[in-house]
């Protein structure tokens, strides 16, 4: 590039940046504010932290949030890899595309057909809403995503490994554990990652699958955001920007660690 | 061995009958019930002979587009600019660092830009146009869609150019092609599938959007999904909200009939 296209190359970036996070600062900006709008800076305070902190409800709902996604992110990358294994042993072609095209339905479903489509199909079987509807809810658009993580896992794998174990004298359940699923772990470590996220992230489905007695943080983000600016919701956001900021960072160091074990993995041999 | 894989995948497959295909059946089923529980196919002919329903599927489409447009001319940019920065990996992981905040305070974000005192009318006072209705307008509601989804075109498009071999652009210019040339005729087509994968991931949920129509929009924007929540949550006329979710099942399908062309075309040149 010249230097003039370069010029105007990092001007254009450095703008959808400022663009991408203006919003968010400012929304942080405001939660140390004295103030009770998001307008007229008025001093730093923590007060609205300290608020946030003692507000029993809000923390109730955001243990209720974490819970939820570690719970939903684990068993749905349990199902999520045994459906990948599934998938792979799939011999013929046309039922593999098949199987692959149903999985990713729900990956593109917009998330009102999902939130609706689950609510007919709950009160259809008579299953109450609440934490139950919504952890079956989540586990289910969370396993298309472990799959897709999984599966190109496997795909790399090289056959011959299986073959070399299976002559070996290895029962199918060794296979599975000593050498198709170190050679997955990655995969089943960044889809349960993607699932956790998808969980936290949710709130269409959860709002059509929720009843009255469980809430998550987006829901309750939304119905506080519904009757204006709460400046606690500030300060919740300026947390939860820590909180994506770690996991940005972990997920990160994570994809770092299995590129850099799997380079020492070629070379051992 | 035989029997006991099948045993490990039953899991997997008692979820694709029982929350990928039920569902869809159970919403499509759902469709030709009225809200006494009759059978009837009263919905789909309201829908088709209303003209208020009609013209919200059109303004909804309409909007989706828009804002797949909008997002598209900023997002094609940026990932080709990315594609040459020195740290690209960090600089793709802060574009993505913003999706992982939830969207409900993002939308609760620009509930403060906009209000009647917020920045931009701050600022639009001080250069002397003075204070405007910002919030709960269609443009307002574009601005957040378009903000929002910018991410999600970008990473396709980012991962498409990173594909492209260089050598085809070097043989471009060596064959005498201005930049210009080379961005249309091999740049951008050859990057088309990461597009088509960002429109994708884009245009279906601006469809169905409704959280935004209601903190942002203030209601004046309707979108089939604003339309599905309505009838789902509040006016519990479930026959009439799954007859608009069939039309927005197949409003998917055909955007993704019309966006996976490409990869069609290739598995079969490839067999």
């Amino acid at each position: 590039m010249t230097k003039k296209t370069k010029w105007f190359a990092n001007g254009y970036l450095t703008l959808v940046f400022v663009l991408l996070y203006v919003p968010i600062f400012y929304l942080i900006m405001y939660s140390f504010s004295t103030g009770k709008t998001m307008s007229h800076y008025q001093g730093f305070t923590w007060a609205h932290y300290v608020a946030l902190f003692q507000d029993a409800r809000m923390i109730q709902i955001a243990l209720d949030t974490l819970l939820l996604a570690l719970l939903s992110a684990l068993i749905a990358t349990a199902i999520g890899s045994l459906g990948a294994l599934g998938i792979y042993a799939t011999k013929k072609r046309q039922t593999r595309n098949a199987l692959l095209s149903l999985n990713n339905i729900l990956m593109v479903s917009p998330d009102v057909i999902i939130g609706a489509s689950f609510l007919i199909f709950f009160t259809f079987l008579g299953i109450g809403l609440g934490f139950g509807s919504v952890l079956m809810s989540h586990i289910a658009f969370e396993i298309p995503i472990v799959v897709l993580m999984v599966l190109p896992r496997l795909q790399e794998m090289s056959t011959t490994m299986i073959d070399a174990a299976e002559d070996l004298g290895a029962s199918s359940w060794q296979v599975l554990s000593r050498v198709i699923l170190p050679a997955i772990i990655p995969g089943i470590l960044a889809g349960y990652f993607m699932a956790f996220t998808y969980s936290l992230d949710d709130f269409a489905v959860t709002f059509f699958v929720t009843g009255n007695g469980f809430e998550t943080l987006s829901i309750e983000i939304y119905a506080r955001a519904r009757q204006g600016i709460d400046l606690e919701v500030n300060a919740l956001s300026g947390i939860l920007f820590v909180f994506a900021l770690l996991l940005v960072v972990g997920y990160y160091l994570l994809t770092q660690y299995t590129a850099k074990r799997q380079k020492a993995g070629v070379k051992r041999p | 061995m035989k029997r006991k894989q099948v045993l490990f995948e039953m899991p997997y497959f008692f979820w694709l009958a029982f929350f990928v295909i039920a569902p869809i059946l159970l919403i499509a089923y759902q469709s030709f019930f009225n809200i006494r529980g009759q059978f009837t196919l009263g919905n789909y002919a309201t829908y088709f002979t209303s003209a208020t329903y009609l013209r919200m599927t059109l303004n909804s489409v309409w909007y989706a587009f828009l804002i797949t447009l909008f997002t598209l001319l900023i997002s094609y940019p940026t990932a080709y600019f990315l594609h040459y920065t020195k740290h690209k990996q960090l600089w793709l992981l802060l574009i993505i660092l913003p999706t992982w905040i939830n969207l409900l305070l993002k939308a609760y974000a620009f509930i403060g830009i906009f209000s009647q005192d917020g920045s931009v009318n701050q600022f639009l006072t001080f250069i002397g146009i003075g204070p405007q209705q910002i919030l709960f307008t269609d443009a307002s509601f574009l601005f957040v869609a378009t903000y929002i989804q910018i991410p999600f075109m970008i990473l396709p498009i980012f991962n498409a150019i990173e594909d492209l071999q260089p050598s085809y652009i070097n043989a471009s210019r060596d064959l005498g092609a201005n930049n210009w040339q080379t961005f249309t005729r091999i740049i951008f087509p050859m990057t088309m599938s990461g597009v088509k994968a960002g429109v994708q991931a884009v245009f279906i949920p601006s469809l169905s959007l409704f959280m935004l129509t209601r903190l942002i929009g203030g209601n004046r924007v309707i979108t089939l999904g604003t339309a599905i929540e309505e009838h789902f949550l509040v006016t519990m006329n479930w026959g009439m909200g799954s007859t608009i979710g069939v039309v927005l099942i197949i409003a998917m399908f055909i955007i993704m009939s019309l966006t996976g062309e490409h990869k069609k075309k290739g598995r079969k040149h490839n067999d």
